[in-house]
C-alpha cells in the first residue's frame, strides 16, 4: 500500500491551497465566499479551522478535495496535492483521489449514511470503486476498525442499517469509513457538532486515535474552539472568507493576536452573578408537582418531575437529547397534559390543557423556540408579529399598539424605523430570535420558557441574546425557565440548576453549589464531558477514564450500578 | 418479516373493505340511472304485465337491499349474474375480456416501465442537458395528445405501410407470437400515453434525493454519476416511483376502452362500453367492480413493495 504514495512523498507538504477565492450563487449573483486564503498542510499534520457560520470553513475543506457544491466555483487560486495541481485534473482524475487519497467525514452521519444501504457495504464502496481491496479483505478491515474504535459488537455492527444504531456510532462509523482507503487526508467537518456532550468524547477520542494511528493528516472543522484544542496541532480562524490569523494550537489558546480572535475566546467568560436565594416564605410563581407525562400510547417521557421556579430567577433545565426537557416545558405551557401531578403558577393550579386556562393565565407564560426561522410566519412583517400578542392580550391598538410595537423593538435593541417593515427573512439569525424575544414580552409575561434559544447561534450573538435576556429580566422582573444542553450557557445565566435525565430530575439547586463537588454521578459525567481549553484535556481525560469508559458505555456502567 | 406480513393482512383487509364500500357505491349509482330496465328490454313490447313478468323474472320487485345482497353473494362465489342483453352468464362473458386485457396490460408494461425507468435515470443523469428537454418534451408531446389521436397516427404510420395490423382481433386461441404481432400498435400507442407519466416521476424523484447529504458523501467517495443515480438515488426513490407505476398499470386496465375502440381490441373496456349502451346493468356492475378491484389490488401491491424497499421500515429499532 506503501506504493501507491506517489513519487513526490519525499516532500513533506501533502496540500498547499493558495490564493484561494470562491464564489458562490445566490438570487442570480454572484457573491464571495473566500477571498484569498491561503493553507498549506504537511503530512500527518491536523490543522484546525474555526470560524462562525458563513466563515467558509466548510467550502474552504471541501475545495481542499477538488470539490465545490452546486452553485458554488472555484473563480482563483492554485490547490496542490501531493504535487498534483488539483484544479487542471479532469473530472475522473478528481474521482480517483476523493474518497481514496482524500476522505471527508461530514457534520451528521445519520444524514450523510444512505439509509437504503447497511453499513459495512458503504464501508466497503469506496475501496471497491478505487480497486484497493476485494470485498472480503475491505469486510475484514471495517471490523477491524469498528474493533479499534469500541464499536459495540464490532463483528456485527456493520451489518447494520443506518437507522438500527444511535448517533455517536454512526459518526464514529463515518470516520472509519473515510479511513476505508487508507487516505493521506482527512476533511472532518464539524463531526461532532449535531452530538450531545457526552456522546461527542467517544468520537473525539475515536477519531485522534484513528489519526494518530494511521499518521493521516487531516483538516478539522469546527466552531467550537474547545474541541479543536483537543484535535489540532495548528488552528487557522476564518472570518466570512477571510483568513484572521493562524498559530500553532498552544500559541493560539495562550496568545491570539487578533482582535477577533480574542472576541472569541471571551465569549467563554461571561458569567452573570448568581442571583440572592428567594425566602423561604416566597411563593414560586411555577411550581411543578410529580409530573408524569407521555405521548400517545409510548411510555412515559416524564417521570415524578418537580421543581419550583421563584420571581426573578433563572433556571436551567439541563439534560441531553431525550432526557425530558422540552416535554416538562410542554407541560408547563398546557400543550401536554400530565398523565399525573400538576403545574401551578403563584399557588393556584393551571388547567392541564391550554385549552382550558384562562387569556391572562395564558399571557403570563410565554415561550421563546430554538429556531427562529421556524418560529416566526415568514409572511408577517415584524410589526404585525409583535403587535399581534400586545393586540390579543392586552387590547391595544391604532396609535398606542405602533408605539408599544417601536417601544419593545427599542428594548430589544433594534431600531425601530429601520427594522419595522421587514420580513423575518431580511434578518440575520440573532436579529429573528430578538424579534422572537420582543413577541414574548409583548404580552408581558411573568415568565418565558427559552428552548434552546442559543443552540442554532454562533457564539458572539449568543452571547448578545444572553445579555439581552438578562437585561430584560432585572428591568421586567422576569422569571425564565432556560432548556439547555450546553453547560456553558448555563454558566452563564442560571441562578439554578435542574439535571435531567430520562425524564428523571437526578439533581437540582442553585448554581454555585452544582458546579462545585461533590456531584451526582451523571452530572459529573455531563460536566466532566465539556472540552476545556486545554489541548490535554482530552488525553487527560482518556487516561482517566479509560477507552472504555465514554459516552453511551459510561452511561451504561452507571446505570448499571445502580446510580441513575 | 412479521412487521411486513401484518402490514399485508392489515392492508387486504383495508382492501375488501374499500371494495365493499365501492360495490355499494357502484349499485346505487345504477340504481339511481332513470328509466325502468324492464321496459327498456321490451321496448314497443311492454304491457303492464309483460314489465311485471319481467320485473319478477329479473328479481326487480325485490326491494334493493335484498338485491344488492343476493348480488353481491353471487359476486362473491365468482357468479355475477346474467347479462341482460345477451342472456348469458357474464363470467363466462368476462373471463377471455379479462385475459386479453390483462395480456394487452402486461404486453405494454413490459415496454413501458423499463423504458420509462431507464429514461427517468438517464434524463436525471444529463439534467438540464439538451437530451434532458428534448425526452421531456417529447414524453409531454405524447402525453398531452388524446389517444385515439394517437392510435391512428400510429395506424397512418405503421399499418397503412403494411408493417403492423391496425385491428387487433385476437381470440383464445390465437398463438402468442402471433399476438404480441397483433397487439403491437396498441400496445405501443398505450407505451406512449404512460410513459411520460413514470418517466417524469422518476426524474422528479431522483433529484429529490439528489440534493440529500449522502449524495454528496456518495460524490465525495469518487462514485461516478451513474453509479451514484443507480446505487445511491434509485433505492431512495422507490417508493414514489413504485406508486405512479401502480397508478399507471391500473389506468392500463381500467381506461383504455378508446384505445380498444381504435384497435377493434376485445378487452374490458369495450364490453364495459357495451354495457352501458345497451343498458346491461349487471354487466356494468361488474366490469365497474373488476376495474376498482384492479386498483385496490396495484395500490395494494405498490405499498408492500415501497415497504420492501425500505430497511426503515422494514427492520425498526
Amino acid at each position: 500500500m506503501a506504493a501507491r504514495k506517489s513519487a513526490s512523498s519525499s516532500s513533506d507538504l501533502l496540500l498547499s491551497m493558495k490564493n484561494i477565492h470562491i464564489k458562490g450563487k445566490s438570487d442570480d449573483k454572484w457573491i464571495d465566499i473566500i477571498n484569498g486564503v491561503d493553507l498549506d498542510l504537511n503530512r500527518g499534520e491536523v490543522l484546525g479551522l474555526i470560524g462562525e457560520s458563513g466563515a467558509g470553513k466548510s467550502t474552504l475543506g471541501l475545495a481542499a478535495m477538488g470539490f465545490c457544491r452546486d452553485g458554488c466555483k472555484i473563480t482563483d487560486g492554485s490547490i496542490q496535492f501531493d504535487g498534483m495541481d488539483m484544479l487542471s485534473l479532469s473530472k475522473n482524475e478528481l474521482r480517483q483521489l476523493r474518497g481514496h487519497r482524500i476522505s471527508y467525514v461530514a457534520q451528521s452521519a445519520a444524514a450523510s449514511f444512505n439509509p437504503a444501504h447497511k453499513l459495512i457495504d458503504q464501508f466497503c464502496e469506496a475501496p471497491l470503486i478505487h480497486n484497493v481491496m476485494s470485498r472480503s479483505q475491505a469486510t475484514e478491515y471495517a471490523i477491524d476498525l469498528y474493533h479499534r474504535i469500541n464499536l459495540p459488537d464490532p463483528d456485527h455492527f456493520g451489518f447494520r442499517y443506518p437507522h438500527e444504531v444511535s448517533g455517536g456510532q454512526l459518526q464514529r462509523a463515518m470516520t472509519a469509513m473515510a479511513l476505508s482507503c487508507r487516505p493521506d487526508l482527512i476533511i472532518f467537518d464539524e463531526p461532532t457538532t449535531a452530538l450531545d456532550v457526552t456522546t461527542q468524547i467517544e468520537v473525539l477520542a475515536a477519531i485522534k486515535d484513528i489519526v494518530k494511528e494511521f499518521n493521516t493528516a487531516a483538516i478539522y472543522i469546527s466552531h467550537d474552539l474547545a474541541v479543536v484544542a483537543q484535535m489540532a496541532d495548528r488552528i487557522k480562524v476564518l472570518l466570512k472568507g477571510d483568513e484572521v490569523e493562524q498559530a500553532p494550537t498552544d500559541v493560539m489558546l495562550q496568545s491570539p493576536s487578533q482582535d477577533y480572535t480574542k472576541s472569541l475566546w471571551a465569549v467563554r467568560e461571561y458569567n452573570r452573578k448568581e442571583q440572592k436565594i428567594p425566602p423561604q416564605t416566597e411563593m414560586p410563581i411555577i411550581s411543578i408537582k410529580n409530573v408524569t407525562a407521555g405521548y400517545a400510547s409510548k411510555l412515559d417521557v416524564l417521570k415524578e418531575v418537580s421543581f419550583d421556579i421563584y420571581k426573578k430567577r433563572t433556571v436551567a433545565v439541563v439534560g441531553e437529547s431525550g432526557s425530558g426537557k422540552s416535554t416538562t416545558a410542554r407541560v408547563v405551557t398546557g400543550l401536554l397534559k400530565p398523565r399525573m401531578g400538576s403545574v401551578s403558577f403563584e399557588g393556584e393550579t393551571l388547567p392541564a390543557g391550554y385549552q382550558s386556562r384562562s387569556r391572562d393565565q395564558l399571557r403570563r407564560i410565554q415561550m421563546i423556540y430554538q429556531m427562529a426561522d421556524t418560529a416566526l410566519n415568514p409572511k408577517l412583517r415584524i410589526r404585525d408579529l409583535i403587535a399581534r400578542p400586545a393586540n390579543m392580550y392586552l387590547g391595544l391598538s391604532g396609535k398606542a399598539l405602533e408605539e408599544r410595537v417601536r417601544e419593545l423593538l427599542h428594548m430589544i435593541e433594534m431600531e425601530p424605523d429601520q427594522f419595522i417593515d421587514r420580513l423575518p427573512s431580511e434578518l440575520s439569525g440573532g436579529q429573528k430570535q430578538r424579534i422572537g424575544i420582543a413577541r414574548a414580552i409583548a404580552a408581558e409575561p411573568s415568565i418565558i420558557i427559552c428552548d434552546e434559544v442559543t443552540s442554532a447561534l454562533d457564539q458572539l450573538v449568543a452571547e448578545g441574546i444572553l445579555k439581552l435576556l438578562d437585561r430584560l429580566q432585572s428591568e421586567l422582573d422576569l422569571s425564565y425557565m432556560f432548556i439547555t444542553h450546553d453547560l456553558a450557557t448555563v454558566r452563564a445565566i442560571a441562578d439554578e440548576v435542574v439535571v435531567m435525565k430520562d425524564g428523571v430530575v437526578v439533581e437540582q439547586g442553585i448554581k454555585s453549589k452544582m458546579f462545585t463537588p461533590p456531584h451526582h454521578p451523571y452530572t459529573e459525567l455531563l460536566l466532566g464531558s465539556v472540552p476545556e481549553m486545554d489541548p490535554k484535556w482530552l488525553d487527560r481525560l482518556l487516561d482517566e477514564r479509560g477507552k472504555d469508559n465514554l459516552g453511551d458505555a459510561a452511561i451504561a456502567k452507571m446505570q448499571n450500578q445502580g446510580l441513575a | 418479516m412479521p412487521n411486513i406480513i401484518s402490514m399485508i393482512i392489515k392492508r387486504l383487509g383495508l382492501g375488501v373493505l374499500t371494495l365493499l364500500l365501492l360495490s355499494l357505491l357502484i349499485f346505487l349509482s345504477v340504481e339511481a340511472l332513470p328509466g325502468d330496465l324492464a321496459e327498456t328490454i321490451l321496448g314497443q313490447q311492454a304491457t303492464p304485465e309483460t314489465v311485471a313478468a319481467i320485473r319478477k323474472e329479473l328479481g326487480l320487485d325485490q326491494p334493493p337491499l335484498t338485491r344488492y345482497l343476493n348480488w353481491l353473494g353471487g359476486v362473491v362465489q365468482g357468479d355475477f349474474g346474467n347479462s341482460l342483453a345477451l342472456k348469458k352468464p357474464i363470467s363466462g362473458l368476462i373471463a377471455p375480456r379479462i385475459q386479453n386485457t390483462l395480456f394487452l396490460t402486461l404486453y405494454t408494461a413490459a415496454i413501458a416501465v423499463p423504458l420509462s425507468i431507464i429514461l427517468g435515470l438517464a434524463v436525471s443523469l444529463f439534467r438540464n442537458s439538451y437530451f434532458d428537454r428534448i425526452t421531456n418534451t417529447t414524453a409531454l408531446a405524447a402525453i398531452s395528445m388524446p389517444e385515439f389521436f394517437v392510435g391512428y397516427v400510429m395506424i397512418y404510420f405503421f399499418a397503412l405501410s403494411g408493417y403492423f395490423p391496425s385491428m387487433a382481433n385476437i381470440n383464445a386461441n390465437t398463438p402468442l407470437l402471433d399476438k404480441l404481432y397483433l397487439c403491437f400498435l396498441p400496445a405501443l400507442t398505450l407505451t406512449l400515453v404512460v410513459t411520460a407519466h413514470m418517466m417524469r416521476m422518476t426524474r422528479a424523484a431522483i433529484i429529490n434525493v439528489l440534493a440529500l447529504p449522502y449524495i454528496e458523501m456518495a460524490r465525495l467517495k469518487g462514485a461516478k454519476p451513474s453509479r451514484i443515480i443507480v446505487r445511491h438515488a434509485l433505492p431512495n426513490a422507490i417508493a414514489p416511483i413504485v406508486n405512479v407505476v401502480a397508478l399507471n398499470l391500473a389506468y392500463l386496465i381500467t381506461g383504455v376502452v378508446i384505445v380498444e375502440i381504435v384497435f377493434v381490441f376485445p378487452g374490458l373496456g369495450q364490453l364495459m362500453v357495451d354495457g352501458v349502451k345497451f343498458r346491461d346493468v349487471p354487466v356494468v356492475q361488474a366490469t365497474a367492480l373488476i376495474f376498482a378491484s384492479a386498483y385496490v389490488g396495484l395500490n395494494l401491491l405498490a405499498d408492500i413493495i415501497s415497504t420492501l424497499s425500505n430497511p426503515r421500515l422494514m427492520r425498526q429499532r
